[in-house]
């Protein structure tokens, strides 16, 4: 799936791009190319400015300059809704739920369904049934039929099952990208094994995944592509399969020159 | 790798006290409730057939309507995890307004309540500003208000109270919320009534629409609500309009309820429609909370008042009983987010 990716035009991508706050410069020169239903993985040590990079891209953060590139066209993203409208999500760290409303109110926070006709133009019902549906296919296509309960509060599920629906909710509404901000950072191993294979769902359907971690293991053990950022900018792409673990690490902290690529 | 015993999950049915928790967490609504059954079967037996008479029960819906109504308002707010202490100083410079306009300037009484509502709304637009464009705490901004709002009420009013058989003569509308319509032996007024009716249509805002959802979303967690599109801000400046607009309304109520038009009524009601509301179970950190929560919160202040009143005890064992009610609706509430986590 990855192999032929590579070939075509990246979905998204990114070209100098420059973000400075204050004296403290985040981005200085960042490249980006993520290419059409592969897993990009973003590593890079703490400071170095992948954070700030994805936030760009995702819309929260507004680079001083360079440019963003959706299917080959600029993009100005003015807010996260306005990456979301263009089919980018992401699942920010430490997830962006509401802990006390419920899973459906969570799927649907900011874009709920409103019944048709009068009750929903006038009365601004909103159409609960559709939006509980709508969330249980959603679930269960991802395979987190273990939530039985769609009306249960947030914060009573684990942590594993909270990711499950950062996830799903990225994924409801027809996206094409998905960004995962450290998505198994809080998590216990046999919850982080179901989060990694939900990612690896989530891309069988066709959707391209950036994920943002510093777990070595699963980086290496699910990323078809990944992104060593250091002081503010790419310094290599690589293959999983073509670097060690402990290469990769190196590159990182500057302990070793990055491969010509 | 480690063992998988490192993120297994819990099995078997959960102890008793757990599952009490559990329900309590899920239904908060039902401490209150149980709190108001406990109140009514403890004074039904040391007061006896007086308190239970339609008439008594009635008299203690009257009782509540203003702090009812009010602290409606102040649920909204807290809901946002904000605090509105400007609401009992809204509440009486709405009422000194429909009075002086309907008076002073020989307006249409109509025209005169309209326009005291709009002063609500204007209030509730002050603070609003102050806390979503400013971006002041909002205990800061309504402490501020409420002394500048308190000032307007002397100066408008010029300290003088405005008699009952003035505003009979020159605008009787002003006065038509106290109107009372017999049942049997009760007497429900209209106040009251409006009320109920405002409850239910907060009910249906805060839980069957999508502005409703938001304003839980921005009380629970504002990053997320933000991040999840919802324009926070626009929320928030809505819900002290809203918050003002409904106080101006309590305004109209208050001269329903005393008749005349005092500068001089009303300071209670900002601590007595905080604790309505903390009492009804809406958690001061916000996100948690309902409007039925907000009613039964305030129908236990007025019945234990009222209880407390007719069995003979001295006026500050109200305030001594009331106190406690609000440490312990904090602390159930404390225990409650404990267990979330």
């Amino acid at each position: 799936m990855a192999g032929a990716a590579q070939e075509s035009a990246p979905i998204l991508s990114a070209r100098g791009l420059r973000k400075a706050f204050g004296r403290v410069v985040a981005m200085d020169g960042a490249d980006f190319d993520l290419y059409r239903g592969e897993i990009l993985a973003v590593i890079g040590d703490n400071g170095a400015g992948k954070s700030t990079m994805i936030a760009a891209m995702a819309g929260a953060v507004k680079p001083d300059e360079g440019d963003i590139l959706l299917d080959g066209e600029k993009v100005v993203f003015a807010s996260p809704m306005d990456a979301r409208a263009r089919g980018i999500e992401t699942v920010f760290q430490g997830l962006a739920l509401a802990p006390a409303l419920t899973i459906v109110d969570n799927l649907f926070l900011g874009r709920e369904y409103r019944k048709r006709g009068f009750a929903g133009r006038w009365l601004r019902l909103l159409d609960r049934q559709r939006m509980r549906d709508e969330a249980r296919r959603q679930l269960s296509d991802l395979g987190l039929s273990t939530i039985q309960n769609i009306d249960q509060v947030v914060e009573t599920l684990s942590g594993g099952q909270r990711q499950g629906v950062a996830v799903a909710r990225a994924c409801a509404f027809g996206s094409n990208v998905v960004i995962l901000d450290e998505p198994t950072a809080a998590l216990g191993v046999k919850e982080s094994r179901k989060v990694l294979d939900l990612i690896l769902d989530v891309r069988a359907r066709g959707i391209s995944i950036v994920l943002i971690s510093h777990n070595m293991p699963h980086v290496f053990e699910i990323a078809d592509r990944v992104h060593i950022h250091r002081l503010g900018r790419r310094i290599a792409q690589v293959r999983p399969d073509e670097i060690t673990m402990s290469d990769a690490v190196a590159i990182m902290t500057g302990a070793m020159e990055p491969p010509h690529s | 790798m480690a063992s998988d015993d490192i993120a297994s999950f819990a099995s078997g049915p959960a102890p008793v006290s757990k599952r009490i928790m559990y329900m309590l967490h899920g239904n908060p609504t039902i401490i209150p409730l149980v709190v108001l059954l406990i109140g009514i079967a403890i004074f039904s037996v040391i007061v006896g057939d007086r308190f239970f008479h339609p008439f008594n029960l009635s008299l203690v819906l009257q009782q509540v309507t203003i702090i009812g109504t009010v602290a409606l308002a102040q649920t909204l707010i807290i809901l946002t995890a904000g605090i509105d202490l400007s609401v009992g100083a809204i509440l009486v410079l709405t009422s000194v307004g429909m009075g002086r306009l309907a008076l002073d300037l020989d307006m249409p009484p109509g025209l005169a309540l309209a326009l005291g509502v709009t002063v609500g709304s204007a209030c509730g637009a002050l603070n609003g500003f102050f806390v979503t464009l400013i971006r002041l705490p909002p205990f800061i901004v309504t402490l501020g208000t409420w002394s500048v709002f308190n000032a307007l009420i002397q100066l408008w009013s010029g300290g003088q109270t405005i008699r009952q058989q003035e505003i009979e003569a020159a605008a009787p509308v002003l006065q038509w919320t106290g109107h009372a319509m017999r049942m049997g032996a009760a007497q429900v007024t209209i106040g009251s009534i409006m009320m109920l009716l405002l409850a239910a249509f907060l009910w249906y805002m805060l839980n069957r629409t999508a502005f409703g959802r938001h304003i839980y979303a921005v009380g629970d967690d504002e990053t997320a609500a933000r991040l999840s599109g919802i324009n926070t801000r626009r929320v928030l400046f809505a819900v002290y309009l809203i918050a003002g607009t409904i106080c101006g309304l309590a305004g109209w109520l208050l001269i329903g309820r005393i008749g005349a038009v005092s500068p001089l009524g009303g300071q209670m009601t900002n601590l007595d429609s905080i604790t309505a509301v903390v009492i009804g179970g809406t958690s001061l950190f916000g996100g948690r909370g309902s409007i039925i929560g907000t009613l039964l919160g305030a129908l236990i202040v007025g019945l234990f008042r009222n209880g407390l009143a007719l069995a003979g005890l001295d006026v500050l064992w109200q305030e001594f009983t009331i106190g406690f009610l609000i440490i312990l609706a904090v602390s159930v509430d404390q225990w409650l987010r404990r267990i979330a986590n």
